[in-house]
């Protein structure tokens, strides 16, 4: 015991300041391309699908517990803020599916990798297609009554 | 004999045009700083000069303690990547005139390694996921001559991934390793495929397995960063492509 609190009294002095690496080294925001961003995109519209699919089957599950307020609950998807929603919602699964697709081209077929920005414009551009004609039909349902 | 050369070139006497740009260097002092700060630089420099360039200037005359690693200055050794405007490069590969000057140039460490000092990141890591695959010939006895022959087809499957030179600009420009550093990273995923696609070589069974690991090449997302970042131009999400599907096959 004297043995070790004399040898750290020793090593006290000496010892070196302790090289520590920052907490979280931030910096620059990385500045990818299409790949990068199509990637962010698949990943923020895949955590919404799964949290709308999440209370989606607990309400649909609720007409076996109660009838009534199943009603209840789908009555409130009539308003038109949830009207809306349908649309951010029909746009998350608009992407998602299409680059979803060309994901699945990337690894499986042989010119994937080398056609991939192509691609991520053609997912861009059928989305776009698919929204508008989805959207003047779904407003003229909500605001149309 | 200086005369001499004056008179040859009778052009030289014009002054090379200058010009300065800002240099915005993210600088860390393991002993001073706790959070790694923004220093600026205005530097004189020549059309001809790349990022290296003007970091030399710094550190040979405005201040030594500027901290990066560099070696061959050429492209070669991969010492020097580096982000540079937020995009992973080799500051002997990038041209100051490529770059938009009127702004500040924004040089800092690469991402999703330890840093120790300036422009300095622990490497270790990196390299350590590059010795996990095996980077070297496995292959047994010769069978029937002296030489292992290859056709120069062959030799062309794999002749992407033999470019790599170890910068780390690709493993460090990728969303998943700055998240998750267990992962294999694409470097050391491209130097698996340089002997996994070699006709010569015999252990592509055993690199398939270490990488069918749960931080192995199914960690990828084709973000396709590693591709743009990669200074010798090598196809890198390709070649993950290419080393999933062998381990699909199950044969490269």
């Amino acid at each position: 015991m004297p043995e070790k609190s004399a040898s750290n009294l020793v090593a006290e002095p000496q010892s070196p300041p302790k090289i520590r690496s920052p907490k979280r080294p931030a910096g620059t925001l990385y500045r990818g391309k299409e790949g990068m961003w199509s990637w962010v995109l698949h990943r923020i519209t895949g955590v919404a699908i799964y949290f709308f699919l999440l209370v989606h089957i607990l309400d649909t599950a609720l007409v076996r517990v109660s009838p009534e307020a199943y009603n209840a609950v789908i009555d409130t998807y009539k308003t038109p803020l949830m009207g809306l929603g349908e649309i951010a919602l029909v746009a998350a699964i608009a992407f998602h599916a299409f680059n979803g697709l060309r994901i699945i081209l990337i690894d499986f077929w042989a010119f994937g990798a080398k056609h991939q920005r192509t691609m991520f414009w053609v997912v861009i551009g059928l989305w776009v297609v698919l929204l508008a004609a989805f959207i003047p039909r779904q407003l003229m349902h909500i605001f149309g009554g | 004999m200086s005369t001499a050369v004056a008179e040859n070139k009778p052009a030289a006497a014009e002054v090379v045009p200058t010009f300065t740009a800002t240099l915005m260097i993210r600088r860390f002092d393991p002993e001073v700083d706790e959070e790694p700060r923004w220093e600026d630089f205005d530097v004189e420099l020549y059309e001809t000069d790349r990022i290296l360039d003007a970091l030399h200037k710094i550190k040979w005359e405005m201040d030594g303690s500027l901290t990066f690693r560099r070696s061959c200055a050429h492209g070669v050794c991969g010492s020097d990547a580096m982000r540079i405007n937020g995009r992973n490069r080799l500051a002997c590969k990038t041209l100051i005139k490529d770059l938009d000057i009127s702004k500040p140039i924004y040089v800092e460490a690469i991402k999703g390694l330890p840093l120790e000092k300036d422009l300095i990141v622990d490497m270790e890591p990196f390299f350590d996921s590059f010795k996990e695959v095996n980077p070297f010939l496995m292959a047994g006895p010769v069978k029937g001559g002296k030489e292992r022959k290859q056709s120069p087809v062959e030799r062309a499957r794999f002749d992407d991934t033999t470019k790599c030179i170890l910068c780390a600009a690709c493993t460090s420009s990728c969303p998943v390793f700055w998240t998750d550093g267990q992962y294999f990273g694409p470097a050391a995923i491209v130097n698996a495929h340089r002997f996994i696609f070699d006709s010569r070589d015999e252990g592509a069974g055993v690199r398939l397995d270490i990488l069918n690991d749960k931080e192995g090449v199914w960690r990828c997302r084709t973000t396709f960063n590693c591709t743009d970042a990669c200074p010798r131009g090598i196809q890198v999400t390709q070649a993950i492509a290419e080393v999933k599907q062998a381990i699909i096959k199950g044969k490269p």
